[in-house]
């Protein structure tokens, strides 16, 4: 199968005139889990933001064999499901059913079929008979895991996610680590959470101002102080 | 991320700069009503004001052409006296081929005013915001007498229109990322979108009553106690002064001349 | 990048003079009334609140969706703003965001601010919000009655305000009031829709979110004179509509019959341009675009309780 990405020589810049990107190109094979660090305003976001066609300037982004263009946005977004780190930005209905089935609804598919969906996703984040609970209301943790759920609602074959472990308490965290451990999904992770990074990733791509500084095994990485020291990282 | 609301205030070392935003706000304004309260077909006197225009854009230093660029935001609002010509009675100049309508003078003499008008205007009020922090100009409607109320509310709206406004974009952004099209598959409906549009206006609207609800907080712990209070900045000079009754004059030449004709 | 994606900022220009400043005093006072009531409503609350509140209604009047053929909905707000904190809050906050616009964006004007936001603040709330109490009265506070009437308000509060609009550049001489009546009437018939389906989607989502806000504009000052204030003013608003103010150029249309002679050699003589209470109504817009709203009115209220209960059943019938 192909769950792979395919990121060559992007390039991106806002409209400010701020350059966010400058020429970032890498590969992600079939089932690989890879940690994407570095310093606040690096890049990360605006990258992951290129994974799915929501921005999109100069290079050439695929995803599992398809380029990312206009006509091929709505392929796309069905391959690979993109979380955001304040997941209050991700629920936006009124209840955690509707949020979750949101995906698949706007897919088209039958209501059978996104039922079932739902129920799986909530299953797969350990929140089953959460379907009528108000989004709101949940917390921190919960929220986390609902924001995946309704991805995950997509079944993508690609998972990319921003943060996905910032401000949650240890409880929580240790419960998302474990989730992000079981799903089989080739997956993308932006973090500052080196110790997750440690224990989850085996190849970790670094960026710093809009360009990849190392792209290669976790464990290197972590020994090697100059580097990490050199970007604004800590050793776990 | 961040919303890209172009704020149009752009910082340079110009005598317009320098002023008193009241002084500015005051021009901006009469200028704008010189120009509504200019007769029909009166082209000289609109020559006139916009060569009062472009001196200003001089002075700001910004380019010639700024407003000018800017300018066409009105054109959407020309098709709401696009009939004009064609209603006003009067001696028919020409003729649509094919439609056999007809424009009149008067009709004509009065679109072009209208544009004309508003045209001007707009580009006065573009260079007024590129000449004034918006925080002054509110300084300035404040001092100038306008409810403190109301100006301290749009000054906090503001400060967190861009807060807002971000998380409007993430959660539109979070939308886009969910809706995926499978080939064949049928489109949601107007209601579903409707609906799902609302939603997220309500997901907004809780968050907003929180964060009010966490500013006040802030608020009350600093001593707020009801009321906004502000150091005063400014303080008319003597170029203030000169600048305000120059303006003042220069808008008033071209109407009374008119009168006395 | 479009700020305001409704077109019915009025920019400089295409009123005159005395109209806009008539406007401007017109708004003065509504203003006023409003900062008072909210202050008495809300205490020290006020300025923080409000100003937050505007700014989520500048960043909802972003969120669209798609309609057709690169088109989208979007909101307004007024009404919306009404049915939550009550018609005097729901003024000021959208003469914050009308000002914000007119200010910062020049998207509509400075002179004519003063109806903008008379149509954009004060109509949409009075009207969304006597609308919104009035059906319920009628219908009932079942949670289907409440959308049906909150959709109801939400399409009419755009339409008044279309109108006015309308009125105002007929009485400046912009636009023919019986060209420019039916325009506005049924473009904003259509976006009024959009602004319908989001007021009810947030609602909705309020609803199950949090019970008690939902009270909140129900419970507003005022409430009781804002149902007399919206009559006051859809009255004058009609009554201004058929007299001969809005009429300012009766002869511009006989001039285009003219002109194009054929209207007159080829239609019974009954059917004249003029607006005259004796002929068949279908030869007077402005009558006919009334008539026609009002239809209309009763129109979307019927649709929105019928679709409304066909939500609720299968909501409650589903999870």
């Amino acid at each position: 199968m192909h769950h792979t990405i395919e990121v060559r020589d992007l390039q991106f810049t806002y409209p400010d005139g701020r350059a966010a990107l400058r020429g970032v190109s890498f590969y992600i094979a079939p089932g690989e889990k890879v940690a994407l660090v570095g310093p606040n305003g690096a890049g990360k976001s605006t990258l992951m933001l290129h994974l799915n066609g929501i921005l999109r300037d100069r290079g050439e982004v695929r995803v599992c064999g398809t380029l990312v263009e206009e006509h091929t946005l709505g392929e796309i977004r069905s391959s690979v499901g993109l979380v955001f780190q304040d997941p209050d930005d991700q629920l936006f209905s009124p209840t955690v059913f509707d949020d979750v089935a949101f995906g698949p609804l706007y897919m088209g598919l039958p209501e059978a079929d996104v039922r079932a969906r739902v129920q799986r996703a909530l299953e797969a984040v350990e929140l089953r008979g959460y379907s009528d609970r108000v989004c709101h209301h949940l917390s921190g943790g919960e929220k986390k895991r609902v924001a995946i759920a309704t991805v995950l609602s997509m079944d993508p074959e690609i998972l990319v996610l921003d943060e996905p472990t910032a401000g949650l308490d240890p409880r929580a965290r240790r419960s998302l680590i474990h989730l992000l451990h079981d799903l089989p999904q080739t997956m993308l992770v932006s973090t500052h959470d080196i110790p997750m990074v440690a224990e989850l990733f085996e190849r970790t791509v670094v960026i710093d101002e809009g360009e990849i500084v190392y792209d290669g095994s976790t464990q290197s990485l972590m020994t090697n102080r100059d580097l990490l020291a050199q970007h604004g990282l800590e050793a776990p | 991320m961040h919303y890209h609301l172009t704020d149009l205030y752009r910082l340079q070392p110009s005598f317009l700069h320098r002023l008193d935003p009241r002084v500015k706000l005051l021009a901006a304004f009469g200028y704008i009503l010189a120009v509504s309260l200019t007769p029909e077909g009166t082209w000289w006197a609109f020559a006139f004001f916009f060569l009062l225009l472009l001196l200003a854009t001089f002075l700001t230093r910004l380019g010639i052409f700024f407003t000018i660029r800017r300018s066409f935001i009105v054109l959407p609002f020309v098709l709401a006296a696009l009939a004009v010509p064609f209603t006003s009675p009067g001696q028919v100049i020409w003729r649509i081929p094919g439609l056999n309508w007809g424009v009149s003078e008067p009709g004509l003499i009065r679109f072009l005013s209208i544009l004309a008008r508003s045209w001007l205007a707009v580009q006065a009020a573009i260079l007024l915001t590129a000449v004034t922090q918006f925080q002054d100009l509110l300084w300035a409607l404040g001092s100038l007498r306008f409810p403190r109320v109301l100006v301290s509310t749009i000054g906090f709206m503001y400060r967190y229109l861009f807060v807002l406004a971000d998380e409007a974009t993430r959660m539109m952004r979070a939308r886009a990322s969910r809706s995926a099209r499978v080939p064949g598959s049928r489109r949601r409906s107007l209601l579903w979108q409707g609906k799902a549009a609302g939603a997220m206006v309500g997901s907004l609207f809780l968050r907003a009553i929180e964060r009010s609800e966490r500013v006040y907080a802030a608020m009350l712990s600093r001593g707020y106690d009801g009321q906004m209070r502000s150091l005063t900045h400014f303080h008319m000079r003597a170029k203030d002064w000169i600048s305000l009754v120059t303006v003042g004059l220069l808008l008033i030449v071209p109407l009374s001349v008119d009168w006395m004709v | 990048m479009l700020f305001s994606l409704n077109e019915m900022h009025i920019p400089d220009g295409f009123l005159s003079t005395p109209v806009a400043i008539v406007g401007w005093a017109l708004a003065f006072v509504f203003i006023s009334v409003a900062i008072r009531q909210t202050k008495n409503q809300l205490g020290d609350r006020q300025v923080p609140l409000m100003g937050i509140l505007a700014a989520f209604i500048f960043a909802a009047q972003a969120i669209n969706f798609p309609i057709a053929a690169g088109t989208s909905g979007h909101l307004l707000g007024g009404a919306l703003a009404a049915i939550l904190l009550g018609p005097w809050a729901a003024t000021l906050i959208m003469t914050a965001v009308i000002a914000m616009q007119g200010l910062l964006f020049q998207d509509g004007g400075l002179l004519v601010m003063g109806w903008n936001i008379i149509n954009m603040g004060v109509l949409t709330a009075f009207v969304g919000y006597a609308t919104y109490s009035f059906v319920r009265r009628v219908t009932g506070d079942s949670t289907r009655s409440r959308l049906a009437a909150a959709f109801t308000g939400a399409w009419l509060s755009v339409e008044v305000a279309a109108l006015a609009t309308a009125l105002q550049l007929a009485v400046s001489g912009t636009s023919p009031i019986q060209l420019g009546l039916p325009a506005m009437a049924g473009v904003h018939a259509l976006i009024g829709v959009g602004e319908g389906l989001i007021t009810v989607g947030a609602l909705v989502l309020l609803q199950k979110a949090s019970n008690g806000l939902l009270v909140e504009g129900e419970n507003a000052p005022g409430r009781r004179s804002a149902n007399i204030i919206a009559a006051g003013l859809l009255v004058a608003l009609v009554v201004a509509l058929f007299s001969p103010l809005a009429s300012a150029s009766p002869d511009g249309l006989e001039f285009v019959a003219e002109q194009n002679g054929f209207l007159d050699r080829a239609l019974d003589p009954t059917y004249s341009i003029l607006p005259d209470y004796t002929v068949p109504f279908i030869a007077n817009p402005v009558l006919t675009t009334i008539v026609a709203v009002a239809l209309g009115t009763l129109l979307v209220f019927v649709v929105a309780w019928f679709v409304g209960r066909n939500t609720t059943r299968s909501e409650a019938a589903g999870d």
